[in-house]
């Protein structure tokens, strides 16, 4: 901080400068997404542990074949985006955290577009394998 | 605008008069504390667990592609420095895991007493360091007999 002596730079009351600059009503449902989504990743995440003791060492014929059932991609999908939706609210924290002035605003959209997208790619990713998969029966 | 933790540093005495408001002493000044490095480290694992997942998103868009692009993928899963770097994912993982746990035990009000905290830390890290070795061994194991019975049934790669 500065060592000139405190001082008010604008009119404006301290509560109403720090209004709008924080949480703003958000914070208890992003604390609660947060705490759903991480509860949800345990089984998601140990049902994915299981099938890569399946898979390890598995040639592209056998991933094939493990994606193109429907129970399996249904999963996939329900990992991926809870685990990038987890990642976007995590990541958040941190950049509100770390992250001050100018830079913040811009750092945040780069989280959320960057986790959405590779979310998205993961999504289709699995799709793809699964026509694949249905297409090859 | 200044951010807001600048618009909320400066304060009013009873008096009237402006004061700054008092800074809690930082990071260096504190004396190491297992937990404080469990805290920082839930973070750290989780920013590494997300690349992991970048990763994983990428292994599965090669096997969507197709055999070829797989088996370029298949050459960085199963070489030494690729499993490194599965392993860090791995181990990140688990310990984001165990100390997701954690928070949500705190967050049901259990074992945030400062003995119950400090008892609990060493155990995470036991926790992670046996979860994450049986994991890994256990993983490497099943795809080198995957190989070997592939080996002996005669298949290519």
């Amino acid at each position: 901080m500065n060592a000139s002596a405190p001082h008010i730079e604008v009119m404006r009351s301290q509560l109403g400068r720090a209004r709008g600059l924080g949480a703003g009503h958000s914070g208890v449902g992003h604390w609660w997404a947060e705490r759903v989504t991480a509860a949800s990743l345990l089984p998601l995440s140990t049902w994915f542990v299981v099938q890569m003791f399946r898979l390890g060492g598995a040639d592209h014929a056998e991933v094939v074949k493990w994606g193109s059932k429907p129970v399996n991609a249904t999963m996939l999908i329900a990992l991926i985006i809870t685990t990038f939706y987890h990642a976007q609210l995590g990541l958040q924290v941190i950049v509100d955290d770390y992250v001050h002035g100018k830079a913040h605003l811009p750092t945040r959209l780069l989280v959320k577009i960057g986790t959405s997208l590779l979310g998205l790619l993961g999504v289709i990713a699995v799709i793809k394998l699964f026509v694949r998969g249905s297409a090859a029966k | 605008m200044q951010d807001i933790r600048k618009a909320l540093y400066v304060g009013s005495r009873s008096d009237g008069r402006l004061i700054q408001r008092p800074m809690s002493p930082h990071l260096q000044v504190y004396r190491y504390r297992l937990s404080m490095v469990l805290s920082i480290t839930n973070r750290i694992t989780g920013v590494i667990a997300t690349a992991g997942a970048a990763l994983g998103v990428f292994w599965l868009g090669a096997a969507a592609k197709g055999p070829k692009t797989f088996a370029k993928a298949r050459k960085v899963t199963g070489n030494p420095l690729g499993q490194l770097v599965l392993l860090g994912w791995l181990a990140s993982v688990v310990y984001h895991t165990v100390g997701g746990i954690r928070h949500l035990i705190w967050d049901s009000g259990y074992r945030y007493d400062k003995k119950e905290v400090n008892e609990d830390g060493p155990v995470a890290v036991g926790v992670t360091a046996g979860v994450s070795t049986v994991l890994a061994v256990g993983l490497l194991a099943v795809s080198i007999c995957r190989k070997r019975s592939r080996a002996k049934a005669g298949k290519v790669s």
